[in-house]
């Protein structure tokens, strides 16, 4: 898997005064954070704070009223989803979202697909380059089952599987296409502790080995303090607070949203 | 007993990655082709191979067109009749204007048409989601009817409405046109449907089926990485049109040889339909089955009661045969939606721990 | 030149030339147009409470008829006939819903759709099984006068039985959008139209709403039945005819009452004066496939219907 090449430094990903309104809801209201190449960033925040709003912004599934999203030095005003996969983002999903009638090799290999280039036309006859370029997507493949600790369940039906496994195999699927960019929508929701040892130590494999810069919603503060180089807080879409799990964990408006206070 | 897999160890990806993983299935496969080609054009009769195996044949393809699109992609089409009269009638086409052009050519290129007319129905229904194709198929279906019908172009001004298949020779032997002999269209039906059975096999193992497959399950998610939802669909539509416009260009040239617009109705759209859907969405060979299954129940109904000494009026078999066919429909659809060619899987996962069931 | 000519002026000449001719032509087509907004309810109905298309709908429409006809024939009045017919249309519903519905409950809308193409051609058997496949006369004592309606100092022709049948679909198609929309079970309808679980959460029966959902839908296949069967005999090509409703329902919405009338009027209407006006250059019988092709082009513009909403999708 190759890391991106930029120094750890750069801003891989800049969201500048994001609004984002559906009919009279406002689910963002002038959002502005950075996320730094090769950091692992949490998104916090109370239930509709807005933070899968966010992430589905950042890949081009909804598009924002106001403000910009600059990925790699490239702003861009309105995409399609499939091209923010070509730019090198790719995501997992708060509920699962698995190919259910697929095996757990064909998913990862689903991942695959934009490094695939061979034509139907050839692939119908199974001839010569499609057939050699099959195998090497396969042997990728079978480098993410390796990392992810999967291989006596390859060849299992995904709707087969249960849940933990299920949620590492829709990582794996993530893992497979290279991302610069890895988006995981509350990977560790309704895990048990052990799930979630392994599902943290994935992900700080795939940040500290491959250098993947990774954007993560969750909801269990144990694991985002601990695993979260920068946090930003939402909170009924507006940017509550940005920094490191230190500094938002002490910051007052933080423990006002989480907590409540009183008023006098 | 002898189905077992121990000691079989497979060396690279590729011979995972195989058709037929199994030895034992690619045994059989090749058994069963060699015989549909040494074998069956040796011992079939004229009856056998005329009102059976040839239309068996014809409908595979249909249904592997059908299945492609459905089974694989997740997309309804209704308007199968409607591209398997492209296949038709663009083939006589071509080969009343060439004459001396090679006609399984006629037939690939006639596929590519119905492959043409399919993206144009498919454009605007496939960009959105839900059962727009569905009625864009229907669409399809009767216009495209009606175009034959009523543009006198299409059947080269014949008086009767009718196109009837020329004679046709590839190396010196007949296959098409009254004259030519029906194991010699067998044979030729055959070619094309094992060809395009591996050839669509092939598709759906590799990326493209992984394509449909994704959009077909969760569409959303797809996209997300990176799939292009339209041009996905639209190329599942392209293809399963291609097959069945080739299926109905075999259909007119080496089963019925002579045919009016009412050959290619809304009913062959619906047959093809239940074909795929009995025989198992989203398997190649549930198709055959399918077709099989579908062949030879009218076939066995017609029989049955004479062979238990009673007779039925024509009018009351066919209506006691819809009333089947619907039931067969919503019994698999509840029960195994993957139809017969799952129900053969399971067979074989059971063959395969026999006789020790755990 | 010529061609131009014959497709694109001389058949707005004719209109302009015969006005009273081009009435009676949408005059005719309006009252198609109620027959198939009434259709056309039905499917949405279905729609809103299984997000399905009920390809049946169609052959329901013959069902009924067959069903009234084979009553009538065999010497019942024809009030108690319909009264029959309608309780025959209730145990479908109920049927449909024991053998068919509940086993496939949180399946893909797709499973739903072909499960009833194959209702479709299960219902088509056994109407027919039953009550035999010739052309049947329905005659419910509607009565077929010709009228003349004065307009600008001419005479239209009317049919005092279009009259009738017009009128019975305006009050059907009123009555079912008060249904939907000031009793109770119009709303609990609605609410298993938006979300199955949260409804039954709330303790509506899932299995009451579908019986009573596909209940109204035969009923309204009935009344079209009767309106359509009297017109040109009951038949199997009945129940191609009400599959018209499935592009009325693009042009709508799916899942728009009021979209079902219009784009039923807009279908009945159309076709009518395409087939008058456009037919006889094209070689006739078009009726076939405008109103698919319609809804085809109107896709490409207006995907979501004329009274349809745009939906927001969340992962």
């Amino acid at each position: 898997m190759a890391g991106p090449e930029t120094s750890p430094a750069e801003a891989i990903l800049e969201v500048e005064n994001v609004s984002l309104r559906f009919g009279g809801v406002q689910a963002l209201s002038e959002v502005s954070f950075d996320v730094q190449s090769g950091e692992v960033r949490a998104i916090i925040g109370p239930n509709g704070a807005g933070k899968s709003s966010m992430l589905n912004v950042i890949n081009g599934f909804y598009h924002p009223q106001e403000g910009s999203i600059t990925f790699k030095g490239v702003t861009r005003r309105r995409m399609r989803t499939h091209e923010a996969a070509a730019q090198g983002i790719a995501r997992t999903f708060q509920n699962i979202a698995l190919f259910r009638g697929m095996t757990t090799l064909d998913n990862i290999m689903t991942g695959r697909n934009l490094k695939m280039k061979r034509n139907f036309l050839l692939q119908a006859l199974y001839l010569g380059p499609a057939r050699r370029e099959e195998m090497e997507h396969r042997e990728f493949a079978e480098r993410v089952i390796d990392f992810l600790e999967i291989q006596a369940i390859r060849k299992t039906p995904v709707s087969r599987l249960p849940y933990g496994l299920q949620k590492r195999v829709e990582l794996g699927r993530a893992l497979a296409a290279e991302p610069d960019m890895l988006l995981l929508d509350e990977p560790m929701a309704g895990m048990n502790t052990e799930e979630k040892e392994d599902m943290c130590r994935f992900i700080l494999d795939v940040n500290g080995e491959f250098g993947t810069t990774v954007v993560l919603i969750e909801h269990d503060m144990g694991v985002v303090m601990d695993i979260s180089d920068r946090v930003v807080v939402l909170d009924y879409g507006r940017l509550l607070a940005d920094g490191t799990p230190d500094e938002v964990r002490r910051n007052p408006l933080v423990i006002d949203a989480y907590l409540g206070t009183v008023r006098d | 007993m002898f189905y077992r897999e121990a000691g079989q160890f497979k060396s690279g990806y590729a011979a995972d990655q195989a058709m037929f993983p199994i030895p034992q299935d690619r045994y059989v496969v090749i058994a069963i082709v060699a015989f549909a080609f040494l074998g069956v054009p040796l011992i079939a009769n004229e009856y056998w191979l005329q009102a059976i195996l040839i239309p068996f044949l014809v409908f595979s393809m249909a249904a592997i067109g059908l299945n492609l699109l459905t089974g694989y992609a997740g997309q309804l089409s209704l308007g199968t009749g409607g591209f398997m009269a492209v296949g038709g009638y663009m083939t006589y086409k071509f080969t009343t204007f060439w004459p001396e052009l090679n006609i399984v050519a006629c037939f690939l290129l006639s596929g590519l048409c119905a492959a043409g007319v399919g993206v144009l129905f498919g454009i605007p229904s496939l960009r959105i989601k839900g059962f727009y194709l569905a009625v864009a198929t229907l669409a399809a279906q009767f216009f495209l009817v009606w175009t034959f019908n009523k543009v006198p172009w299409f059947y080269n001004y014949n008086p009767s409405g009718t196109v009837t298949a020329p004679p046709r020779t590839i190396f010196g032997t007949m296959f098409t046109g009254p004259e030519a002999s029906a194991p010699a269209r067998y044979l030729l039906a055959l070619s094309i449907v094992v060809v395009f059975a591996f050839a669509a096999k092939n598709l759906v193992r590799g990326r493209v089926g992984r394509s449909w497959m994704a959009i077909r399950d969760m569409d959303i998610a797809a996209e997300i990485i990176g799939f292009r939802p339209f041009q996905t669909k639209l190329l599942a539509f392209a293809i399963s049109s291609f097959y069945c416009g080739v299926a109905g260009a075999m259909s007119l040239f080496l089963w019925l040889g002579s045919v009016e617009t009412e050959a290619y109705g809304i009913d062959i759209s619906f047959q093809v339909l239940f074909m795929v859907i009995i025989g198992g969405l989203g398997s190649i060979l549930g198709s055959f089955l399918g077709a099989a299954f579908i062949t030879l129940m009218p076939i066995l109904l017609t029989n049955a009661p004479q062979f238990f000494g009673f007779s039925m009026a024509s009018d009351l078999q066919k209506h006691i045969e819809l009333m089947i066919f619907g039931g067969l429909i919503i019994f698999f659809l509840i029960a195994e939606p993957h139809g017969l060619a799952r129900l053969w899987q399971i067979a074989k996962e059971k063959l395969r721990r026999w006789p020790f069931p755990y | 030149m010529e061609i131009l000519n014959a497709f694109f002026v001389s058949p707005f000449v004719d209109m302009a030339e015969y006005p009273v001719f081009f009435a009676e032509v949408v005059a005719n087509g309006f009252l198609t147009g109620i027959m198939y907004s009434l259709v056309a309810l039905g499917f949405v109905l279905i729609f809103k409470a299984s997000e399905t298309f009920n390809f049946a709908q169609g052959v329901m429409v013959l069902f009924a008829a067959l069903t009234l006809v084979g009553l009538q024939e065999r010497g019942v009045p024809t009030w108690l006939a319909i009264g029959i017919t309608v309780g025959v249309m209730v145990l479908l519903a109920m049927a449909i819903e024991k053998v068919m519905l509940r086993p496939l409950v949180n399946q893909d809308p797709f499973i739903l759709f072909m499960a009833t193409i194959g209702l479709t051609f299960f219902l088509e058997g056994f109407g027919e099984t039953l009550w035999g496949s010739n052309v049947k006369r329905l005659d419910v004592g509607i009565p077929e006068r010709p009228l003349e309606v004065p307009l600008g100092g001419d005479f239209m022709l009317l049919n005092e039985f279009d009259l009738w049948a017009a009128g019975i679909g305006a009050v059907m198609v009123l009555g079912l959008a008060l249904f939907f929309h000031r009793t109770t079970i119009g709303r609990a309808l609605r609410a298993v139209a938006d979300d199955h679980q949260a409804a039954m959460a709330v303790g509506i029966s899932l299995r009451t709403i579908w019986v009573v959902v596909w209940s109204v839908s035969g009923v309204v296949a009935l009344v079209a039945g009767i309106m359509w069967g009297a017109k040109s005999g009951v038949q199997f090509s009945l129940s191609l005819i009400a599959l018209k409703a499935l592009p009325v329902l693009i042009l709508g919405g799916l899942t728009s009452v009021p979209g079902a009338i219009v784009g039923g009027l807009i279908i009945g209407i159309g076709e009518k004066i395409g087939e008058v006006y456009w037919g006889p250059l094209v070689g006739g019988a078009i009726e076939n496939w405008f109103a698919y092709v319609l809804a085809l082009i109107f896709l490409l513009f207006r995907p979501q219907g004329l009274f349809g909403e745009r939906i927001i999708e969340r992962v």
